[in-house]
């Protein structure tokens, strides 16, 4: 039977069920990006708020025009306007949102778990759009859609991960979705950013120090964005991260014509991957960021759509008397 | 006067184990003894109980001057009197921290007005606790530190390290360091490992601490100073200690209710599970409860850390790090090593007075002429903790809502009951 969702906070807790079941969802939302009249009415008259406390420009537009193009409205909370900047807490500044009485909250924070903080004190589902290092769960979902599409399947393939593993959330949510399904996982970056640890996730992971080997039979290749902003260490110096570790045509060759290059974007072209690759036949970036939509659209559906039916819950009123 | 009647008396100064009436007159034991019997007295029947020398803490955060919205001296000694505590060592990272003999004078005055139980200040070991230059030491010593620390982080160089310890060994006072070798630390919120790596939480490793504790140690060969580590974590750390003690050096060490507790895959998106040290691996715990057992660690100390509300009730890294512990260490020390079988309750009992007291240089016994601190105890008694009923200003404990068997029925401070379950 499978469990509806309430939240999505991350893919760690999702069955394999569950995550095939948001994919078939995202189906028909793919074919819709193609027709002329792109809007739904399926959520007028709800509101999604949109609680970006960490930049963001691709994840927020996505969420932004999915939750459009199902008729829903949106509130929007960005951090260069946030009220945090004036000290207001995390909690404070949800639940003003909360007493706008939004059907749903797609939150982005650069601390871990809070998403999974304010989902314990409000009453409405929320969305976990990225949180700190910890998860992404829908890039992960767009991922998976965008390869499933191409592979026809996600059982037993040979994906490779490459960059800063340490530092990625789109790593973590990826190696516990693909985990799910069979995948064996290969994780390969400079050494101070691919600690052993990481093979502990999740089954089927395992870590490889030079790229030839990493790429040698893949059939998934994820390439990583060098994420400067979070950093705590020295960083390393671009030319020796190129030397060791861009994805390069050469490179690429070793894992066969059929093998697929994801980038979960912004993608620094000239560092982690060579422009050819980019736009090379392999590269599926730019489905991804269609797949993103249709996840996202099936996501809003099922959870804010379904919310509809339940009567209005207390826990968030509760969690204020404290 | 008071007697107690009844009790098993563990005394660890005396390796006493038997049941003995105790009569206090005034501040101090009168006489200990078999069937003691006296009129005009108020009598406390400790039938079933266990009464023991009053607990120290030798390690706390009252807040006192300077952040009274989290915890005051009244408020922290009440919940202490309620853990069975009779005296409570106060760190100086206070506002303004305990640097100087009247940031001294004013905890002791107002201790001894508000105080439930005996404060015992500590003082700073830098001016500010800044790791620059040496603090005014010597009166602060008049005035009633027990020991020097810049808890809250490590005394900050060897160099400085030296110096205290040279100081303070002349002047007869424990140094107690917060080992953490900051640059490793680099701003982790929990210890470096799968459970880390799994929230995608900065983490510490154990080294930061271990690192520190061999300085440490080796600064003592230099200096022959009494040494104490705070709140260790780390098996490695506990080597260092177990080393010093062999060669003989005055290297000693606390362990706190919640290391020997939890461990790191506790952790959860909750900061009731933030404290600093982190806590540690599973293979780290089960060190430190060989370390209680063996007597490699002097005492359990709590570390009781109070944070208002509003200043926890934030993101996991956002938060600061520390739990409150007076009213659970007893609890949590018969439940995770006397009922499972890897102490005694006589060596529990040392663990919270004879052991600290020697830290301190002091004794702590139950005889007469004795000052009548006691702190009587039941190992049966179950009860549910809620941070909602403490006195302490602050709710901080991953502890709230748990059941336990065992707790402190009555503390006796100075021939007064102060506290009475």
């Amino acid at each position: 039977m499978l469990q509806r969702l309430q939240h999505l906070l991350g893919i760690e807790d999702l069955t394999r069920e569950q995550i095939s079941f948001i994919l078939d969802q995202a189906k028909p939302f793919q074919e819709f990006h193609r027709h002329p009249l792109k809007k739904l009415a399926t959520l007028r008259g709800k509101t999604v708020a949109l609680a970006f406390f960490e930049n963001s420009t691709r994840t927020r537009i996505s969420f932004a025009t999915a939750a459009a193009r199902l008729g829903a409205d949106t509130m929007n909370l960005q951090a260069e306007s946030s009220s945090l900047k004036k000290g207001e807490s995390l909690l404070d500044t949800v639940w003003t949102l909360e007493a706008m009485r939004p059907d749903g909250i797609v939150i982005r924070h650069s601390s871990s778990g809070a998403p999974e903080f304010i989902a314990q004190r409000l009453g409405i589902p929320v969305v976990n759009a990225g949180d700190g290092t910890h998860e992404h769960p829908t890039q992960a979902l767009l991922d998976a859609l965008t390869v499933r599409d191409r592979k026809n399947t996600l059982d037993g393939l040979h994906v490779t991960i490459l960059g800063d593993i340490l530092h990625s959330r789109v790593a973590r949510s990826n190696i516990h979705l693909l985990s799910k399904f069979g995948a064996h996982i290969t994780l390969c970056g400079p050494a101070m950013w691919v600690p052993r640890e990481l093979e502990s996730l999740a089954p089927n992971v395992r870590r490889v120090s030079h790229i030839d080997e990493a790429l040698d039979g893949a059939d998934v290749i994820i390439v990583l964005r060098v994420q400067t902003e979070r950093m705590h260490e020295p960083a390393l110096a671009p030319e020796e991260y190129i030397l060791q570790f861009q994805l390069t045509p050469e490179r690429l060759r070793l894992a066969g014509k059929d093998a697929l290059v994801l980038h979960p974007g912004p993608m620094i072209r000239g560092l982690e991957i060579d422009p050819s690759v980019a736009d090379g036949p392999q590269s599926c970036v730019l489905d991804q960021v269609t797949n993103g939509l249709a996840i996202r659209m099936a996501l809003l559906y099922h959870l804010v759509g379904g919310a509809a039916s339940e009567p209005a819950s207390g826990p968030g009123m509760a969690g204020k008397d404290k | 006067m008071l007697l107690i009647k009844n009790g098993r008396v563990l005394d660890p100064s005396s390796n006493t184990d038997a049941t003995l009436d105790i009569l206090v007159d005034g501040p101090r034991i009168l006489r200990v003894g078999p069937d003691l019997t006296a009129s005009h007295v108020e009598i406390f029947d400790a039938g079933g109980m266990i009464v023991a020398p009053g607990f120290i803490d030798l390690h706390c955060h009252l807040r006192e001057p300077g952040q009274e919205l989290s915890e005051t001296i009244e408020t922290g000694t009440r919940a202490a009197a309620r853990g069975g505590f009779t005296a409570v060592c106060a760190m100086p990272n206070t506002q303004p921290v305990n640097d100087n003999a009247s940031v001294t004078r004013g905890i002791v005055e107002r201790s001894a007005a508000a105080g439930a139980v005996r404060v015992w200040p500590i003082g700073a070991a830098s001016v500010g606790s800044k790791g620059e230059s040496l603090s005014e030491i010597a009166a602060m010593k008049e005035a009633g530190i027990v020991a020097v620390s810049d808890d809250g982080k490590p005394v900050a160089t060897a160099r400085l390290m030296r110096q205290v310890m040279d100081y303070c060994r002349a002047l007869d006072l424990p140094v107690i360091d917060h080992c953490e070798d900051r640059s490793l630390f680099a701003g982790g919120v929990m210890r470096e490992g799968p459970r880390s790596i799994r929230l995608g939480l900065r983490g510490i490793p154990a080294q930061s601490e271990s690192i520190c504790v061999g300085r440490d140690v080796e600064v003592v060969t230099l200096t022959g100073a009494r040494l104490h580590i705070a709140h260790m974590s780390a098996r490695a750390s506990l080597e260092y200690v177990r080393a010093a003690k062999q060669q003989g050096l005055q290297v000693t060490c606390e362990v706190t209710p919640h290391h020997f507790t939890l461990i790191d895959e506790d952790v959860r998106y909750d900061s009731h599970y933030k404290m600093n040290p982190p806590l540690a691996s599973g293979e780290d715990r089960a060190a430190l409860i060989e370390g209680l057992a063996d007597g490699s660690v002097d005492a359990i100390a709590t570390d009781h850390a109070p944070h208002h509300p509003s200043s926890k009730d934030v993101e996991f890294d956002r938060a600061p790090f520390g739990i409150i512990g007076f009213e659970t260490a007893l609890a949590l020390a018969l439940s995770e090593l006397v009922r499972p079988g890897k102490i005694s309750l006589l060596r529990l009992v040392e663990l919270f007075t004879t052991g600290p007291a020697r830290v301190l240089g002091i004794e702590r016994k139950i005889a007469a002429d004795e000052p009548a601190d006691l702190t009587i105890f039941s190992t049966d008694q179950v009860w549910t903790y809620r941070t909602s009923e403490s006195p302490s200003k602050s709710r901080n404990s991953p502890f709230d809502g748990r059941e336990f068997r065992g707790a402190p029925m009555a503390t006796i401070v100075a021939g007064k009951i102060v506290y009475r379950r």
